[in-house]
């Protein structure tokens, strides 16, 4: 699982350079953005805009990672793709977190 | 023996004015595969480009493949436990949506029945669900959901609406 990060602000931003998170690579993916946010101890964001598609053990991981956070590092999400935001939506997930409709420091932000 | 081991069988479908003929239910898509997390990426992704092919629209196409992709989890999580198993996905065109079959030769449906998939709970946010998403996610999105255990196969069937029905 290819997982880029930057510090933006107060945030440390974790990009999921990957198509899909689904099944298939959702314990990979876990691993991967539990690792990467052990970088610093800043509030994190989660730029899911390379991720086109999402199911119910990709949304799984998303959520074991919110948990392993804790509440004094409250999971944060960017950047959501039309599936995966319906995906969020359906399971009530988008009350949960705190969606940013676009990612921080990212052109798209800034323009 | 997860993978892919048939041909996808495959017609454009696309009426002279390039749009999709809605009137009658057509066969679109059949596949037989082994059961697995990526098998069902390359089923789901070959079943999406030959959808998209037809005709069927972003909304349409989304919608089929996060209930398919759900459907075939169960099938590889729980009709096959032990490991990979043979599977067949058929996807029909129809007036109200896309007609989509699974059937396979694993374990029966706990009960004999396909689970209500209640919404999840998600209070208090420091006890989250991890799981139990799939079958509210295939429920919220299909109609006339049948499961049938015939002998040694399970059949599940379901109906996911057009979009623009609503």
């Amino acid at each position: 699982m290819d997982i880029t990060t930057r510090q933006v602000g107060k945030a440390l931003v974790i990009s999921v350079q990957a198509a899909r998170v689904d099944a298939a690579v959702a314990i990979e993916f876990k691993e991967a953005v539990r690792s990467a946010a052990e970088l610093s101890g800043a509030p994190v964001i989660l730029d899911l805009s390379q991720v086109t598609f999402l199911d119910s053990s990709g949304l799984g991981a998303v959520v074991a990672v919110m948990k392993l956070l804790g509440s004094e590092r409250p999971l944060e999400l960017a950047g959501l793709t039309p599936t995966v935001a319906k995906v969020f939506r359906l399971t009530r997930m988008d009350s949960i977190f705190r969606i940013h409709p676009q990612v921080p420091g990212s052109l798209q932000a800034t323009g | 023996m997860e993978g892919v081991f048939t041909m996808a069988e495959s017609f454009a479908i696309l009426d002279s004015s390039g749009r999709l003929p809605r009137g009658e239910e057509r066969a679109l898509y059949l596949r037989r595969f082994g059961a697995g997390d990526r098998s069902t990426r390359i089923v789901l992704a070959d079943l999406v480009a030959v959808l998209a092919e037809a005709g069927v629209g972003a909304d349409d196409l989304a919608n089929v493949e996060i209930v398919l992709a759900e459907a075939l989890n169960n099938v590889s999580e729980h009709a096959y436990p032990q490991g990979a198993g043979p599977v067949e996905l058929s996807v029909a065109i129809g007036p109200s949506g896309l007609k989509c079959t699974i059937s396979d030769h694993g374990q029966p449906m706990p009960d004999g029945r396909a689970p209500k998939g209640g919404e999840p709970r998600i209070e208090p946010p420091d006890h989250l669900p991890e799981g139990g998403f799939g079958w509210h996610i295939i429920r919220c999105l299909t109609s006339d959901l049948r499961y049938a255990r015939h002998e040694d196969r399970n059949s599940l069937s379901m109906l996911v609406p057009w979009s623009d029905l609503d």
